[in-house]
């Protein structure tokens, strides 16, 4: 038999999970959330949105197709979501500890290890999920055989978006057209959207007040955790509403773009986090599969009255996304930029461009 | 709502009898579509013949007709019912080709009839190859080409185009004479010049040897909203027909990219062919890039879509039937959670395993090698967390003797090279045996392509079967280590045989013991459902699976011992297919009409029985003793079906007793002494109730002082048999002593029984059900054919037309004795031979058999229903109506595939080779024969027909349809001996030869290739190899040039009784109610 260590995953509420230890040897805590995408595991771990939590997937066999090289194209990774893992550990019911595929360069373990992240197996993660669905996200901490037991961390009382987001201004690719990209924690393949279709993209920090900027068009990334806390970004937004040059946002980018024309976000019970979300965008019979990850969403009811829903939620009716009524000011609470996750809705990013 | 409100009455075309590459899924699929028609108040007219379907029962169209789907009845059937549209992607290719035709014959815009979803030009467009790459080349989409060169020059440009390595064949040659593989321009340049030499054409081709598989299971509406409800990944490379293929779903090796950039792909191609409902797209996919190649796009419910539907829990052809009528997918729920949207992509939190069910060892000179043609008969799917544990369940599942990936009898492979880079469908236990020969995974991958963390994963199960093996007896195993073989999916058994090795005397023993062992330990498997979302949303999911890979139960159970358990057929194969499915349903519809909770166990995801929504409880998994008690302990039920699900269930009877499990209806003792020949013969003798002459014997000695007695031909068979498996008919000792060689091998523990074989007997089936001992209904139908060709091959007659009445009484009899004796409560089956009037009992069965659905459909009594009542325990009246009242006869008649088998031999003997059936009723045996020949691919022949009719009898038996055909004007050619006969008595004939007789003129063969024969009647004399060695060219032949062949004097002689009196113009167009 495999010789590996017992890990322990405990619920806040008490409830513990027993499985084995695959990554790196060491305790953790963090929020509990689980996922139920069946592919995209090295894009979920270093997708910032990620800050804090605890990946539980509920597809259950993991790391089948090893983990491709890092690797950088534009100054941004060609096949991550970020510069490192985000997640605090992934939790699986069983781990694949042989890897096969062309782009791999090597173990889901090895990498794990490599960043330190605990990585469990053994789990049944289908039971977690219900617990978690029925109870809501909760935090937790896994300890692996022979660690210390971990402080309890609640990542949703600490300014996540300040931490993952860049420290200083980016230039990312070459084009006539500038876009601002607000990074709260921006995937890379957000960029790479941008400027695969031939523009500029000026990455700030959170709170940097891009209406310095000379810009031809904004954009308002994805990011981790509670708008609450991004503020700053929110006032920054108001004033280039006033400006009225094209906008968009993307999941937090979204809520933050909805909090800036008046309307109010709150905590969703389990939050979304699949590849297979369905959206409509109102008043069509247009539908897609989308992408998402956020624990937040928009109250549309309090959106103000030159604001309408864009998209909607065709499972539970949340709303997915917002646009003013005559300004080019656009946003979408799923990934349009997918990765991982279906691409149908990437022509927003052509919707966008076309408005600069 | 966005519903077409013009359409009132649709009619659906279904695929009629059960064949190799077309099978059980499209009752499935038709079955969902009436469903879906229903629901809308639309009234809904099917044609499809196959009679046994669960489409063609009571409450699922409102009108049925059992006639070939084939344009010219379809008309007909237009013309009479004036529908306002019509349903063709629900049954199979039979049904899209009619389509096609009736389209093209301008039928359908003659009267108006509306083709719902996907249009005519889109399947087209998909169906000819042209068309279809023209069609993608258009959006840039990538399909396998080949091309067309006579030049060395061409060639190469050609190769460069394509890029290496690529292949070459030589056109218009046979049996890929000629052709092969090429690495670069050197070897392009010698092969293509040796092709050259066979060929003035040549086809060049990108080879794509080696590359996975993959398809997407697609859905679009006329909003074009498109989902993706599935994908699957051949564990097979590219190279044998996803048929022939293990599949797992969702894909296993694809990266998120991968997976995304083939979806993405899929949409981009449905939109623009302007699919409107479901479609598939196959995908050829490079190993080592993004590069891939589109196969195929199948227009129209598929048996993949079929497992998608049952691998994800999405009703894909319920879905696509609605969308037909105009909905759009945002205005569908899904049926699984019933709030959230039907326009989503199911997200799976578990695998499962698509494994190919073939028979190749019922057919005489088939080749075993699996490739691009389909050969299997059914299939299994198996569900869990692990690769490991759906592997072995499916390869329990499949029925073979096979115990998992480990544990079993070694297959002793003596080229493991060859048998791992020319697959046979013994491949899986190939991997197994090299495994343990010590064959890397490295070198397996390069022989046979197989993506390495499959086999990295067989690996794993190889390693834990190893480690148990260091371990000498049970109690030396760490429950660690048997947590994870059973988390590996490994049987009690293959615990105990890996524990115990060659020192297991008894394996039931020993595999309870490891049962006890675990429970022990608190190792049981967990049950978990399938609810499309993963656990993201609630769900009152009644699709169950167990697996070891989970700590908790998702079903809370009621322990109100209000369940009755149903056992389902499994896996179809030749002798349990469709029929056990309908007897399945059937017995559940009654469960829980009658207030109990019905609760459903199979694994076949071509069956309507395991739709969820025909019962209350649906286990998709095994039907082993094992995981049948796993269920049972946490059902708790009331009692348990074991006699509606065929052969499998029942054979589960006596072990399931000794665990105190309440059998419904007849006791496990009267099953077994039923089964038991010796117990059953004893009791037959008892009652003094004739039977043909046979002995239990074990040593070739014995046998042949039995024959001394008997003489010869005598029959040789294992006990427990169900299809006749490995039974034949021996006409001399050399054939005797051949046969007991192979015949020992097939089971050790069952000793050879040898049965005198009565030859020019009648074969009479008795369907019935009894309560207490006494028989409620029954059905007795007799065989068109002599004894001798298996029950499950013959045309059956009912009510019989040709059976004295005192034969009829003295079945009727001996039935009632038997019922009596062995206190039957439930349905049986009994087989009796009739010479003059004495009749001879060959087999009882207290189970349903393979006619209860043709019988009860042509009595319209349900005998299942009637059956299942008995079970409950319910006072059952006789039904007032019987056979001697029906004013029209019903026709069973066999479907056989061996135009599918390259090299089989297309003859009927004792063992069953058909693979479907239809069923037909005529106001006459022609009218009723003649539909259902016509059903299973027969046609009228318009030119000539070829005469070779065996012994003198049955050339007599021959001599008055020869006349009619004469009369009718048909050219008759015959073989020898015919020719002479016919020539005696006044038929003209033109002498053919036979092969063998090469150099005399006219051969039979050219004939045949020059169609100038379109009907070839060849009766072998006997089974024995020399007598078959002679027709076999011709029998061939006639399959593989696709002209209609029969091999039995008097289903011949009925046939050209049929089409000789009727013409097609005379059958009635009735629906089954109008009889």
């Amino acid at each position: 038999m495999r010789e590996t260590k017992r890990a322990v995953l405990v619920l806040e509420d008490g409830t513990t999970f027993e499985g084995r230890s695959f990554g790196y040897e060491a305790s953790t805590a963090g929020e509990v959330v689980f996922n139920t995408a069946m592919t995209g595991y090295p894009e979920s771990l270093t997708d910032p949105s990620y800050e804090g939590q605890i990946l539980v997937t509920t597809y259950p066999i993991l790391g089948n197709y090893g983990v491709p090289p890092r690797r950088t194209k534009d100054q941004v990774s060609e096949y991550m979501e970020g510069d490192r893992i985000h997640c605090k550990a992934i939790v699986a019911q069983d781990y694949s500890f042989h890897h096969s595929h062309w782009q791999a360069e090597r173990s889901l373990a090895d990498w794990l290890k490599d960043e330190k992240i605990p990585g469990i197996y053994g789990i049944d993660t289908r039971a977690l999920t219900k617990h978690l669905r029925e109870k809501g996200s909760m935090l937790g901490k896994i300890i692996v055989e022979g660690c210390e037991e971990p402080e309890t961390y609640d990542p949703n009382k600490e300014n996540l978006v300040a931490k993952v987001s860049c420290k200083e201004v980016e230039e990312h690719g070459h084009g006539d057209k500038t876009v601002v990209l607000v990074d709260c924690g921006v995937k890379h393949n957000i960029i790479r959207c941008l400027t695969r279709r031939g523009v500029k993209v000026i990455r700030v920090p959170w709170d940097y007040d891009f209406n310095t900027i000379n810009y031809d068009g904004l954009f308002i990334s994805n990011g981790p955790g509670d708008p609450d806390f991004a503020q700053a970004t929110v006032d920054n937004i108001r004033k280039a509403i006033e400006k009225g040059k094209p906008i968009c946002g993307i999941c937090m980018g979204n809520q933050l773009l909805s909090k800036a024309a008046g309307a109010k976000t709150y905590k969703l019970k389990y939050g979304h986090r699949s590849h297979n979300q369905p959206v409509m965008q109102v008043g069509t019979t247009r539908c897609f599969v989308t992408s998402q990850n956020h624990g937040f969403a928009v109250d549309q009811t309090t959106l103000p009255s030159d604001w309408e829903p864009l998209f909607v939620n065709m499972n539970d009716g949340t709303n997915e996304g917002i646009r003013h009524k005559t300004k080019p000011f656009f946003s979408a609470q799923f990934h349009p930029e997918a990765s991982s996750g279906p691409k149908d809705t990437e022509f927003l990013f052509d919707d966008f461009i076309k408005l600069l | 709502m966005n519903i077409d409100p013009t359409i009132k009455k649709v009619l659906l075309l279904g695929s009629g009898a059960l064949k190799i590459g077309e099978a059980g899924e499209f009752d499935y699929s038709g079955s969902q579509a009436l469903k879906a028609m229903k629901e809308e108040g639309i009234s809904t007219v099917l044609i499809n013949p196959n009679i046994a379907t669960v489409q063609t029962s009571d409450g699922f169209a409102d009108k049925i007709y059992f006639l070939p789907v084939t344009a010219d009845f379809v008309e007909k059937v237009i013309k009479k019912e004036r529908p306002d549209g019509i349903l063709l992607a629900f049954g199979g290719q039979t049904a899209l080709n009619c389509g096609v035709e009736l389209y093209r014959k301008g039928i359908l815009e003659k009267y108006n009839v509306k083709v719902l979803g996907t249009p005519v030009q889109a399947i087209m467009d998909t169906e000819d190859r042209e068309l279809f790459v023209k069609k993608l080349d258009e959006i840039d989409v990538k399909t396998i080409k080949s091309e067309a060169v006579e030049s060395i020059a061409d060639a190469k440009r050609a190769a460069a185009e394509l890029g290496y390595p690529v292949i070459v064949r030589a056109a218009y040659a046979l049996g890929g004479l000629g052709s092969g593989f090429c690495d670069n321009e050197e070897e392009l340049v010698a092969l293509t010049e040796k092709a050259l030499s066979f060929s003035p054409q040549v086809l060049v081709e990108k080879s794509l040897k080696g590359w996975k598989e993959v398809e997407y299971e697609v859905v679009r509406d006329r909003f074009d909203n498109c989902i993706t409800v599935c994908n699957m990944e051949n564990f097979d490379p590219l190279g044998i027909h996803t048929g022939e293929s293990i599949v797992v779903a969702p894909s296993q090796t694809l990266s998120n990219e991968d997976y995304h950039y083939l979806r993405k792909l899929a949409i981009k191609i449905i939109r623009h062919i302007g699919i409107v409902g479901e479609c598939n797209v196959q995908y050829a996919f490079d190993p080592e890039s993004m590069d891939y190649r589109v196969i195929e796009v199948n227009a129209r419910l598929s048996r993949s879509s079929a497992l998608a539907s049952k691998a994800t829990g999405y009703p894909l052809a319920f879905v696509a039937a609605k969308l037909g009528l105009g909905y759009g997918l945002f205005d569908l729920k899904n049926s699984v959670t019933k709030e959230t949207s039907a326009f989503f992509e199911p997200a799976l939190d578990y695998i499962v395993c698509k494994i190919p069910r073939w028979d190749l060892g019922k057919f005489h000179g088939v080749r075993r090698e699996i490739g691009s043609s389909m050969k299997s008969v059914g299939e299994v799917m198996a569900i869990g967390r692990t690769f490991e544990e759906v592997i072995q369940k499916g390869l329990r599942m499949i029925g073979q003797g096979m115990h998992g990936f480990v544990g079993n009898k070694p297959i002793n492979t003596p080229d493991i090279d060859k048998a791992l880079s020319e697959p046979t469908d013994k491949r899986i236990f190939v991997i197994a045996q090299a495994m343990k020969e010590g064959y890397s995974v490295d070198r397996i991958h390069d022989l046979t392509k197989i993506d390495k963390w499959f086999l990295y994963r067989l690996q794993n199960i190889m390693t834990t079967a190893d480690e148990l093996a260091l371990a000498n007896s049970l109690d030396e195993v760490a429950p660690a280590l048997l947590r994870q073989a059973k988390e590996q999916g490994f049987s009690d058994f293959q615990v105990a045989r890996a524990v115990l090795k060659d020192n297991m005397t008894n394996a039931e023993e020993a595999s309870s013991e490891v049962r006890k062992l675990r429970k022990a330990n608190g190792i049981v498997p967990v049950v978990k459902q399938i609810d499309t979302l993963a656990a993201e949303y609630p769900a009152q999911t009644n699709y169950l699976y167990l697996t070891y890979n989970g700590s908790k139960n998702d079903i809370d159970y009621e322990n109100d011992n209000k369940s009755i358990v149903v056992l389902g057929s499994g896996a179809y194969r030749i002798g349990s297919s469709v029929e056990f499915d309908w007897c399945s349903v059937n017995a559940l519809l009654t469960v829980k009409q009658q207030g109990w909770r019905s609760v459903m166990i199979n694994y076949n995801p071509e069956t309507v029985s395991t739709d969820y929504d025909m019962c209350d409880r649906l286990y998709f998994d095994e039907l082993t003793f094992e995981r049948v008690m796993d269920i049972l302990d946490l059902e708790q039920p009331h009692g348990t079906i074991l006699s509606v699900g065929g052969q499998i269930p029942n054979n589960l009877a006596m072990r399931l007793d000794a665990e105190h499990i309440n059998i419904l209806g007849t006791t496990a003792k009267s099953i077994d002494n039923a089964e038991d020949r010796n117990k059953f013969s004893e009791m037959l003798d008892r009652l003094k109730i004739d039977q043909p002459r046979w002995r239990e014997l074990t040593s070739l000695a014995d046998i042949n002082k039995f024959i001394d007695e008997v003489g010869f031909p005598v029959l040789v068979r294992p006990s427990y048999v169900l299809s006749g498996a490995a039974m034949n008919v021996c006409s001399n000792p050399e054939e005797l002593e051949r046969f007991l060689r192979l015949a020992a091998n097939v089971s050790k523990q069952h000793p050879v029984v040898v049965t005198e074989f009565i030859q020019n007997a009648k074969e009479i089936e008795m369907d019935a059900v009894a309560q207490n001992g006494e028989i409620k209904v029954y059905a007795i139908s007799e065989h068109i054919e002599f004894a001798g060709v298996h029950s499950g091959d013959a045309t059956i007659q009912f009510p019989p037309q040709k059976l004295y009445v005192e034969t009829m009484r003295r079945i009727k009899k001996v039935s009632s004795q038997i019922a009596k004796a062995l206190n039957i409560s439930g349905p049986f089956n009994i087989q009796f031979l009739a010479k003059n009037n004495d009749i001879k009992v060959i087999e009882c069965n207290l189970r349903a058999s393979r006619s209860f659905p043709f019988v009860s459909k042509v009595l319209k009594i349900n005998f299942i229903d009637l059956a299942t009542r008995v079970m409950l325990g319910m006072d059952v009246e006789k039904p007032k109506k019987n056979a001697f009242d029906l004013d029209y006869v019903g026709i069973k008649a066999s479907q056989f595939s061996f135009s599918r088998l390259q090299g089989a031999d297309p003859v009927l003997g004792v063992d069953m080779s058909s693979t479907g059936e239809v069923g037909c009723i005529g106001m006459d045996t022609s009218e009723a024969i003649l539909k259902a020949m016509l059903s299973v691919g027969m046609r009228i022949p318009k030119k000539g027909v070829l005469l070779s009719t065996g012994t003198p009898k049955q050339k007599a038996d021959m001599l008055e349809s020869a006349h009619k055909l004469h009369n009718k004007g048909y050219r008759i050619y015959a073989t020898g001996g015919t020719h002479r006969f016919l020539n005696d008595n006044g038929i003209p004939a033109i002498h053919v030869y036979w092969p063998s007789q090469a150099d005399m003129q006219p051969q039979a063969l050219q004939l045949l290739h020059d169609k100038e024969i379109d009907l070839v009647v060849n009766v072998p004399k006997n089974l024995t190899p020399t007598e078959l060695g002679n027709g076999h060219k011709i029998r061939r032949a006639a399959i593989d040039l696709n002209i209609p062949l029969l091999t039995n004097a008097r289903l011949a002689a009925a046939f050209i009784e049929a089409f000789t009196t009727l013409s097609l113009d005379d059958i009635e167009i009735r629906s089954w109610d109008e009889y």
